[in-house]
């Protein structure tokens, strides 16, 4: 408890670091993510293969390794960017991968009807998309893309590693400091659980709410 | 509207060329940027002379190292100079290490046979302490009151001190008078990244896992200078001194010390012990001639040994 107590501001701050990169990442993730899984669908064929090319690339890079590639090898190529920036890209990448996949689940889950039915109202490819198809295809999805975002959570992690302050790195001070390792552990272990349950909640109301009923 | 995307073997081929091509990258920009493998190279290291019939039965660590007929000793992998794995033939080197060995001597064991090696990252070394799995402990350890809760020390056999490792080309960066403003690289979490967070709030703090990711961002102009006690950082500029240097005062004081089970103070004792004998005796200044010496640095006064650590 007193590793708690005496050290609040450092674990606040590291929470705090851990809840940013998450939600900077969860943004990046969706949004990219969504992007990608439309040029998987796209009757453009270069689209298709960016599509498949950043899942393919992105999905089987292990993502410490994704870390080095973005802090140690992209400032020799003359990019410098702030830590938090380079974890949030590394982050964010490395998730809309899952993500996108995730989406173009739920895109082959409605039925080829729908998309037939729009384009014969003459609706564009991105009409269709974004007024039909997609908001068919999310309710369907919530629960895996609920389950990336967790897993997102648990990997900011590895961003302590890269001068980024987050909830993990917070042991390595307080074991220099002469703390039990166990206790910080603990407390450490207990801040990722309130992320993660958040965000469990949050996707349940969304399911309760979106989701659809079979 | 196409709702499925058929499997198709070109975009697969293309994917994995990619994937080809960046590894091919990724691998290329580390080869530039690797310290190059020269400087000082370890070869005449001094003998120890084992101590015939010794016996320390008031020690459970000694017991039981003793049944099992080897040391097992915690080190540093990473740190040229102090203890460092040669990646090939996977041997222990540094000052550290040669510490360890003569400690192993005087308790009679073999040092080149009956030692086993445990490289231990910091974080971890109190843990390991506590749950036996290495009887005792010699890697840049500072002697400090909270890990004094949780560990015994023997010793100081050394004192380090923080200073600032630079490029060779740098002008600007003396010592720690001039840190503002300027990018400053040591190790996530370790006393010599909190002291520069704490004591000098207008340097740039950067901290990554290890002092070798450091060093790399330092020779590629990412961070101006590299933190943390002298004695790492001469091994560094040992091994390219073309490239780097060691500046500046020292701004704090690193005694180093053995780490040993907090119960058991019969071992703390025989080390002090064997460390006064070693000092006497001139093997603990063939130790620092053969390993951090190479640096250029004459080997200081052995530090006085710290009785009240293992009252």
């Amino acid at each position: 408890m007193d590793v708690l107590t005496e050290n609040f501001s450092l674990y606040g701050e590291g929470f705090w670091g851990t809840v940013k990169l998450t939600v900077y990442s969860s943004l990046l993730a969706l949004g990219v993510g969504v992007v990608m899984a439309g040029f998987r669908v796209a009757p453009v064929r270069a689209l298709r293969v960016v599509g498949t090319t950043w899942v393919t690339v992105l999905r089987n890079t292990p993502l410490t390794l994704l870390f080095f590639a973005m802090l140690l090898g992209l400032p020799r190529f003359g990019v410098a960017l702030p830590f938090e920036l380079f974890a949030v890209l590394a982050l964010g990448c490395y998730t809309s991968s899952f993500i996108c996949e995730a989406v173009r689940s739920g895109i082959n889950t409605v039925p080829v009807g729908q998309g037939e039915a729009a384009r014969s109202l003459g609706m564009t490819f991105g009409q269709t998309l974004g007024t039909v198809v997609l908001p068919q295809a999310f309710r369907s999805v919530i629960a895996p893309i609920g389950s990336t975002l967790i897993a997102l959570a648990k990997n900011s992690a590895i961003a302590g590693s890269f001068s980024v302050v987050e909830l993990l790195s917070t042991y390595k001070t307080l074991s220099e400091n002469g703390y039990s390792v166990v206790w910080s552990f603990v407390w450490i272990a207990l801040g990722y659980l309130i992320l993660t349950l958040a965000i469990s909640a949050l996707f349940h109301v969304l399911e309760r709410r979106w989701g659809v009923p079979r | 509207m196409r709702t499925s995307v058929p499997s198709s073997g070109t975009t697969a081929a293309r994917g994995a060329l990619l994937v080809a091509f960046l590894l091919a990258a990724a691998t290329a920009c580390g080869a530039a940027g690797s310290p190059p493998a020269r400087g000082p190279q370890p070869g005449e290291l001094p003998h120890y002379a084992v101590a015939e019939g010794f016996s320390l039965p008031s020690s459970s660590t000694w017991r039981s190292a003793h049944r099992r007929g080897k040391l097992t000793v915690g080190v540093k992998e990473d740190q040229p100079g102090m203890g460092e794995k040669n990646p090939a033939t996977g041997e222990y080197t540094g000052f550290d290490v040669e510490i360890a060995k003569m400690m192993a001597a005087s308790l009679g064991f073999d040092p080149d046979e009956q030692i086993t090696y445990k490289a231990i990252a910091s974080a971890n070394r109190e843990t390991a302490l506590q749950n036996g799995q290495i009887d005792y402990y010699v890697g840049t350890y500072t002697i400090n009151e909270g890990r004094k809760k949780l560990v015994g020390f023997a010793g100081p056999y050394y004192i380090a001190g923080q200073r600032l490792l630079v490029r060779q080309d740098e002008k600007h960066l003396k010592g720690p008078q001039d840190m503002a403003g300027r990018k400053i690289c040591s190790a996530v979490g370790s006393t010599p990244l909190q002291r520069i967070e704490s004591d000098y709030p207008r340097a740039v703090a950067v901290a990554y896992d290890s002092y070798a990711i450091c060093v790399d961002n330092l020779l590629n102009d990412q961070v101006d200078a590299v933190t943390t006690d002298d004695t790492i950082l001469l091994g560094y500029a040992a091994k390219d001194p073309a490239h780097l240097k060691v500046v500046g005062r020292a701004f704090s004081e690193e005694p180093y010390g053995i780490g040993v089970p907090r119960q058991d103070r019969a071992l703390a004792r025989a080390l002090d012990k064997a460390l006064t004998a070693r000092e006497r005796n001139g093997d603990w200044k063939r130790a620092y001639e053969a390993t951090l010496g190479l640096s250029g640095r004459p080997a200081p006064k052995p530090p006085r040994i710290d009785p009240s650590l293992t009252r």
